[in-house]
């Protein structure tokens, strides 16, 4: 089957791809725009290892068809650094040791940063059901929710 | 070393590979392309058991885009008669997992291999690739597979002189146990069974693979060993070792089962024969039937105690469950179940039992937790009936040093008791405990402990000064939860310079020397010991240089706080020299500065554990909830505290998914039923609460740093923890794991 254009915004830049009809925008952010910083963990939209905005919404890049993204707005863990500057939640992950292996990183911090938009002052159950569709394996998650929650707190005193 | 005195040592620093790690720059193994990359898909046995008469290929072959096949044939046979182990991997069963050969033994054993120049090329040619099977009966259930008329799956298993699927029995002794239990005034026996649970890392195997056409390999993949990819490749495709080069990809979590390949092997055929790059990506539902889990197990545990409560005699016997091919790890709950404790008689024995479902591969303690399950759950039975508390029982019956385990070591220093009396004097233990806070809400509170061996073995470091008088660190093993960052803090704590000033890689099997697996929580352990060495001998050659420099003798130079400096006013008066300074004379004073130790590191002593959870239990829904968990561990010394309190926090959630809500489903047909993350239920973040982690650091005499092996013993009580804090919440005991909530249903209504 011929391939589609679509034409799209990815962090912020005009972002043009050729994709099959079947294929998912992860498949296309990972091996045609060489977006790796997404993970691929399970494909069945479980694990949000994959998790994007759409337009400002969280989702799982594994179940947006590639062909559906035209004219939308996707951001991904690839943006949230302004140049060298981490955003405070990247830079909390590091401080606070939120991370082991890393592969879910990417996916937790688009999420907590979604929560963060949404909710700039969430209790600790709130960001535990927020993140209920991050799985990580590692951390026990206890280290990731306080990052999160300290983020929030210093996020606030700034604003 | 004094605690005190530390600038870097114990400190929360930055770790060296955090900014990759949330920017999405790191590498992990599935990130790697290469131009003109093709893609690996595997066929796999639809059948949970059946002989494989015959594969044609020649539809697949012939299909446009498919590059190339690989089916057994391609794939180095080790004869069933003749054992070749790499560390404790038997080839015969390797070769066979990585591709059946004359059985599919389980539903998901790969039966042949596809490379094209696209995952659907690859997929549909799978498809057209025609197996001659002729299904054989099978068997999933440890008790169905030792009964006398089960379904076989090998000829060559032979149990007391006659056809079986026990493999193996491992059997460890102390003393006499009849004799034991004659003396005892009470003895407590019970059965226990648990359900094969998946590792869990969210990263899925892959590798790309690269044959080039002189013959030389290279291979990229995550793993818990780049060595370990190195030879075992090696020994599947019967290409030298010298040939292959395995580059180390960001690990996305292993827990033990990254200790073995199933890709890397048949990906280097694939490339071989098509001569160009091969990529391979298991999917999620691939990593559930095809790889790890570790063993189901069924268990009887006996121990008899004076009114006192002292153990007279312990028996376990423990049936685990090996998958397809041998290699349960019995060693685990064997070894680890009563050594905690001063019993003079101990009876312990392990079978490792062949049934129809993937092949185990290791996790966490490697069969620790289901030892661990049954013992502390009799214990806490017995606490019962002697009226005493918990925790007394086992401060009474402690291990000593100098006391010998039924696997055979004699303890040196020991530290479990510090454990029990962590957990003892902790708030959490004594606070009170609401039981019935509302209508159809109970809450109880458990305690159990665990114990896991630890370990050395063999490790390399390079420690090399740049040319501007910075450092880098080179390792040989995978970090798999901040061990570059711990590596940081020792070197920058010996050289007395910032920690900013050091980099800390890890090595591929071509730039640095042999480094065994990131396992049996070894790793920092066996790393800091050899950087330790390395980073010394470094500072022997700055001191050596500054000499150099003063015309003084060597031995009159001190290395002090990132300075080279004159020993006394006896040895001169010099301004003294930075290892900047020194770095930027080095190679008009004798050369480049560096040094590497490799060295088959020991000292590893045990690790102890004792945890304390309180539950809460809807008796309408039979939902059991973790209220409040507290874990503590003597880590020896913590280089970098957050990355060890993470390594408990993770396995104490890890033990709470096995307890509560992880388990393999096979239906009649030999089939798993819940090959995903939706229905294989690992704790997700608003399943558990807070876990405070008590760190003890009683410094292991046997280490340059004080360190222990941290990463294992956390798995260990969990388990039984748990269902204890059920029983005290309840009245009622489990005997079988995850205390789901149908299974937990189940016994209230028995009442």
């Amino acid at each position: 089957m011929a391939k589609l254009h679509v034409t799209t915004t990815i962090n912020g830049e005009p972002t043009e791809f050729l994709c099959d009809p079947s294929q998912s925008m992860l498949d296309v952010l990972r091996n045609t725009l060489g977006l790796t910083g997404s993970k691929e963990g399970c494909g069945t939209g479980d694990c949000g290892a994959c998790s994007i905005t759409l337009d400002g919404r969280l989702t799982c890049s594994c179940l947006v068809l590639a062909a559906e993204v035209g004219g939308h707005e996707i951001n991904t863990i690839e943006g949230m650094a302004q140049g060298d500057e981490l955003h405070p939640l990247q830079q909390k992950f590091l401080e606070m040791a939120a991370l082991q292996c890393g592969i879910c990183t990417p996916g937790v911090l688009m999420a907590a940063r979604a929560l963060l938009e949404k909710n700039p002052d969430p209790t600790e159950t709130e960001v535990r059901f927020w993140l209920a569709g991050n799985l990580c394996r590692c951390t026990g998650y206890d280290k990731i929710v306080r990052a999160v929650l300290e983020t929030a707190a210093e996020m606030r005193s700034a604003a | 070393m004094n605690a005190i005195d530390n600038k870097w040592i114990g400190k929360r620093t930055i770790r060296p590979d955090g900014a990759d790690k949330v920017t999405g720059r790191a590498g992990y193994s599935a990130d790697h392309s290469m131009p003109g990359m093709i893609w690996g898909r595997v066929l796999r046995s639809p059948h949970p058991h059946a002989v494989i008469r015959g594969i044609d290929t020649s539809k697949a072959e012939a299909l446009p885009g498919v590059k190339a096949v690989v089916t057994a044939k391609d794939i180095v046979d080790f004869p069933l008669d003749k054992s070749v182990m790499l560390g404790i991997q038997d080839m015969r069963w390797m070769c066979r997992n990585i591709m059946a050969r004359e059985k599919a033994l389980f539903h998901g054993h790969p039966v042949a291999a596809v490379a094209a120049i696209s995952e659907e090329v690859a997929e549909a040619a799978c498809k057209l690739i025609e197996v001659d099977y002729e299904v054989l009966p099978h068997v999933i259930e440890i008790e169905d597979a030792i009964k006398p008329d089960a379904p076989i799956l090998h000829d060559f298993v032979r149990h007391e002189g006659k056809p079986s699927n026990i493999a193996t029995t491992m059997v460890n002794k102390l003393g006499d146990v009849d004799a034991g239990f004659a003396q005892a005034d009470l003895i407590i026996e019970r059965s226990f069974k648990t359900r094969p649970v998946h590792q869990g890392y969210i990263e899925p195997h892959a590798c790309t693979v690269s044959h080039a056409a002189d013959g030389k390999v290279t291979i990229w993949s995550s793993s818990q060993g780049q060595f370990m990819v190195r030879a075992m490749t090696s020994l599947l495709t019967g290409i030298p070792q010298s040939n292959i080069r395995a580059i180390p990809a960001e690990i996305g979590g292993g827990f033990g089962a990254k200790t073995i390949i199933y890709l890397e092997p048949v990906a280097v055929m694939l490339a071989k024969k098509s001569g160009r790059p091969v990529k391979m990506v298991m999917s999620r539902d691939e990593v559930f039937r095809a790889t790890g889990p570790t063993s189901g197990s069924m268990s009887t545990v006996k121990i008899g105690v004076k009114k006192d409560g002292s153990i007279v005699a312990a028996q376990g016997t423990f049936y685990l469950q090996a998958g397809g091919l041998p290699g349960s790890p019995l060693r685990g709950p064997v070894g680890c179940s009563f050594s905690p404790y001063n019993i003079e008689n101990v009876l312990s024995v392990g079978y490792d039992v062949v049934s129809n479902r993937s092949k185990v591969a290791a996790y966490r303690a490697p069969g620790a937790p289901l030892g661990a399950y049954a013992t502390e759950c009799v214990l806490d039975e017995i606490a019962e009936k002697l009226g005493m508390d918990k925790l007394e029982l086992r401060l009474k019956n402690t291990a000593k040093p100098g006391g010998k385990t039924v696997y055979g070591a004699t303890f040196g220093q020991i530290t479990f008791k510090e454990t029990v009396e962590a957990i003892k004097n902790h708030p959490h233990y004594t606070a009170p405990l609401d039981k019935n806070p509302s209508k159809g809400v109970v809450r109880g509170r458990g305690v159990a402990s665990g114990f896991w061996f630890n370990a050395g073995g063999e490790s390399s470091a390079q420690v090399n000064l740049t040319e501007d008088g910075n450092v880098t660190v080179t390792t040989g093993h995978p970090d798999v939860g901040g061990s570059r960052a711990s590596i940081a803090n020792v070197t920058a704590e010996l050289l007395g310079i910032d920690h900013s000033r050091i980099s800390v890689l890890i090595g591929d099997t071509s730039s640095i020397g042999f480094s065994n697996l990131t396992g049996g929580s070894r790793v920092t352990f066996a790393s800091a010991m050899v950087v330790t060495q390395s980073t010394e001998k470094v500072i022997g050659q700055l001191k050596e240089r500054a000499a150099k420099i003063w015309k003084i003798d060597p031995e009159a130079v001190i290395w002090d706080n990132g300075e080279a400096r004159p020993a006394g006013p006896n040895a001169g008066q010099f301004p003294p020299l930075t290892l900047k300074e020194l770095a930027a004379k080095a190679n008009e004073m004798g050369g480049p500065i560096g040094a590497g130790v490799q060295l088959n590191t020991t000292g590893a002593d045990p690790g102890f554990a004792t945890h304390c959870v309180d539950v809460e239990v809807d008796v309408d829904l039979g939902i059991v909830r973790v209220l409040r968990y507290t874990a503590a561990q003597d880590v020896g010394r913590a280089l970098h505290p957050s990355y060890v309190e993470g390594q408990i926090q993770g396995g104490v959630v890890q033990g709470i998914g096995w307890a509560l809500s992880e388990e393999y489903l096979y239906n009649a047909k030999g089939q798993l039923d819940n090959a995903s993350f939706l229905d294989y239920r690992m704790p997700v973040c608003s399943d558990v609460p807070m876990i405070e982690p008590i760190m003890l650091e009683i410094p292991n005499p046997k280490h340059p740093q004080g360190v222990r092996g941290v990463g294992e013993a956390p798995i260990v009580p969990p388990l039984a923890a748990i269902a204890n804090a059920i029983h005290d919440a309840l009245g009622k005991r489990f005997y079988s794991l995850p205390m789901s909530p149908p299974k937990v249903l189940e016994v209230i209504d028995a009442r």
